[in-house]
């Protein structure tokens, strides 16, 4: 299917499953129950869960593939945002255009970086990149004002010339469309005590995902990706047969600073404002973090890692005292104020500091991040499997 | 002229504290190889070892103090610190007027302690890992240490005043023969930056003068024959990991006057200073140091007006672009070794 083998044809069929059914297994909980908090059907969430899905996959081609390990990233998904703004005021507010652009900026952006970043490797690389997104966040912040809306940032206004869109009626702001359909428009299924939402914004940015995932397949899968992944296990030995890597590690960092720009375009057409705190070197953090968590140089890792840490992120942080209280209300007294002492730390506004051990624990313990995990649990049952059915059969029972 | 002047003296006291963590950094990557991503928490909970400590020595206790009344013709409570009971009231309150230069006693231990933990319980398992792995999971140690005191110490930053002595500013500019006022400069910052030069002083002397800084500078050049001579020379590694917490702890305590201290300073100065050491050269120690120096003065002399009124915004870009400068014509930063970091 779509030039890909079975496995891989799997694989994209599960996760395009999970994405276009994600309003009901995202909400799985009913309406007004005690577990509704925990429920993620809601369509803001749910179109940050994919955008930061491309961001992450986009990121992995580069650290997946080629192990050079960028600090700088959100630069690019930040410069892609105000391109697309840029689009939506100048232009028109239909999304297509603005994603387009934001894609080619940042694609142009990342050239230049990589270009200068990748005359080193190792510390050095990540150190440069860095440096450069940090100059970005600067500027932007700073001098570049006219450009990015400073601390401000920037959002679409009605006074905006919009050349290719006719004339607003009066009063109505101008809001992100893909040919006149509405991103926040949408149609809530009521089932009984279920409310599932579905949203126009998160179905584009879905099929956009899938779209980037498949052609991530298809990159890991073709001598390009191969050669990548030789340029990650030894690029001395590369070099000494003769074989220039940069130009395939330049197009590798450009093209996950193309996806990191088609991502920041996305995050714009939902939700349309910009500022520079996205560029911020905790955002290019924040990527690593996804990658990792759920595993570099894996396919659908990433994919995994920033849907749990955005998930987490917006669900963890809304338990508070009283939640905790509820949920440990069936204790004795005593016991239960304990419980909510040891657990209140690790939630609500103390969210950073339960992503930071879960992040050490996985470096420490499962490198290969949550994929890793699966895959280990996976061999546990699988080797069951296989004594059970070993030649001497003693395990059979005998009839 | 003056302006000059005084652009070296801001720069200074920032130069300062840069040196100090880069320093700190250089050292354990130099000793174990390891990119310690964690080390600006290091410098963040000096600070707030100095925090604790004024706070401890103020820890009080109510007395009924029968001689006063209030409205009411009650006697009046009064919140007595600890401290008077031990040392009597003048002593007292210059003991918690100078309650930041003294935590320095507090600190060290402390630091130490924590070096020595990091190192044995977390850090010693990563030598034998990629260095992203090492640059990894030192960074979320850096997330998990900078959230833990957030929740002990709030978000919020923490005033810290320097002793009463050193309150007011230094006029420079009178006693070089330049017009009054042109040319202040507060004095704690002076204390600092003299406080940063002993500091490196004393570790340099350290490494140079006593038999363990030989055997641990002969371990950073081949740790593998130091350890076939029957040295241990992991323990001297652990020791100066400690050494080298406490000289970024040191550097926060005395830094907490100059800026309170909140619990994610130490973030925003791990980023520079780890350009520093890489504008220094990985491994260098002197490097590490003059990059400090150079880039703190470089920074301040980019935000005079005079400066930014042809080149706006500079001030904020400066280090950066000097480091990708640096990195790309002089690979090895200005003073690095040959083959650290370059596999």
């Amino acid at each position: 299917m779509f030039g890909l083998d079975k496995k891989d044809a799997g694989l994209l069929l599960i996760v395009a499953i999970l994405a276009l059914a994600a309003p009901f297994i995202l909400n799985p909980f009913p309406e007004g129950s005690a577990m509704a908090q925990f429920n993620a059907g809601y369509p803001d969430l749910m179109q940050r869960l994919v955008i930061f899905g491309i961001f992450a996959i986009g990121f992995n081609i580069l650290f997946g593939l080629t192990g050079y390990l960028s600090f700088g990233h959100a630069a690019f998904l930040g410069v892609g945002s105000y391109a697309a703004i840029w689009m939506m005021k100048l232009l028109t507010m239909n999304v297509i255009p603005a994603i387009i652009v934001s894609v080619m900026i940042a694609g142009l952006f990342s050239l230049l970086v990589g270009w200068i970043s990748l005359r080193r490797s190792g510390i050095y690389f990540s150190i440069l990149t860095l440096a450069f997104a940090q100059m970005s966040y600067a500027l932007a912040y700073s001098v570049l004002t006219p450009i990015t809306g400073g601390e401000t940032g920037l959002q679409p206004k009605y006074t905006d010339p919009r050349i290719l869109d006719g004339a607003l009626p009066d009063g109505q702001m101008p809001r992100a469309n893909l040919f006149g359909l509405d991103m926040k428009d949408g149609f809530e299924l009521v089932m009984g005590n279920w409310v599932f939402t579905f949203n126009a914004g998160y179905y584009i940015a879905a099929v956009v995902m899938l779209l980037s995932f498949y052609i991530s397949i298809r990159i890991f899968r073709s001598p390009f990706g191969m050669m990548l992944r030789a340029v990650k296990s030894n690029q001395q030995r590369m070099n000494y047969t003769g074989l220039n890597t940069k130009p395939y590690t330049l197009a590798a960092f450009v093209i996950s600073g193309m996806y990191a720009g088609l991502a920041g375009g996305l995050l714009v057409a939902m939700d349309t404002q910009v500022g520079a705190e996205r560029m911020f070197w905790t955002a290019s953090g924040e990527v690593v973090l996804m990658t990792i968590l759920g595993g570099a140089g894996t396919l659908i890792g990433p994919v995994l890692g920033a849907g749990f840490i955005k998930y987490m992120e917006n669900i963890v942080s809304k338990i508070n005292k009283t939640v905790l209280e509820q949920w440990f209300a069936f204790m004795p007294d005593g016991i239960e104020d304990v419980m909510v002492a040891l657990v209140y730390p690790f939630v609500g506004k103390g969210w950073h500091l339960t992503l930071g051990l879960l992040f050490m624990l996985v470096v420490i313990f499962l490198p290969g991040g949550l994929v890793e995990g699966g895959q280990r649990i996976g061999n546990l049952f699988r080797s069951k499997k296989a004594k059970d059915t070993s030649p001497d059969g003693s395990k059979t029972p005998a009839e | 002229m003056d302006a000059i002047i005084l652009q070296i003296l801001n720069g200074l006291d920032k130069g300062s504290a840069y040196a100090l963590i880069a320093l700190g950094l250089t050292l354990i990557f130099g000793t174990l190889g390891v990119v310690n991503f964690a080390h600006g928490a290091l410098f963040m909970i000096g600070a707030f070892c100095a925090v604790t400590f004024s706070k401890l020595l103020t820890l009080s206790h109510i007395v009924i103090d029968d001689t006063q009344k209030d409205f009411l013709g009650n006697p009046l409570k009064v919140e007595v610190p600890y401290i008077y009971d031990f040392f009597g009231q003048t002593t007292g309150d210059a003991i918690i007027d100078w309650a930041v230069p003294l935590s320095i006693i507090f600190c060290i231990p402390i630091m130490i302690a924590i070096g020595f933990i990091m190192e044995r319980g977390l850090i010693k398992h990563f030598y034998k890992r990629p260095h992203a792995d090492q640059i990894l999971v030192t960074f979320g140690l850096a997330i998990v240490l900078q959230e833990v005191i957030k929740y002990f110490y709030g978000a919020n930053p923490i005033p810290t005043p320097a002793p009463e002595v050193f309150a007011g500013s230094f006029d420079f500019g009178a006693m070089m023969g330049f017009a009054e006022n042109t040319i202040i400069y507060p004095y704690w910052r002076l204390v600092y930056f003299a406080f940063a030069a002993v500091i490196i002083g004393a570790v340099f002397a350290f490494l140079q003068f006593t038999t363990f800084g030989m055997v641990v500078r002969a371990g950073m050049a081949d740790r593998e024959t130091v350890g076939l001579l029957g040295i241990n020379i992991d323990k001297r590694f652990t020791i100066m990991f400690g050494i080298a917490a406490a000289v970024a702890g040191l550097a926060g305590v005395m830094y907490a006057p100059i800026n309170s201290p909140n619990y994610h300073m130490g973030m925003d100065f791990l980023v520079l200073s780890f350009v520093v050491v890489v504008v220094g050269g990985m491994g260098s120690l002197p490097g590490a140091v003059l990059a400090g120096f150079l880039l703190g003065i470089l920074e301040s002399f980019a935000s005079m007006s005079a400066v930014l009124e042809f080149l706006p915004g500079i001030n904020q870009i400066i280090i950066y672009l000097v480091a990708i400068i640096i990195l790309l014509t002089r690979p090895r930063g200005l003073m690095g070794r040959k083959g650290v970091m370059e596999e």
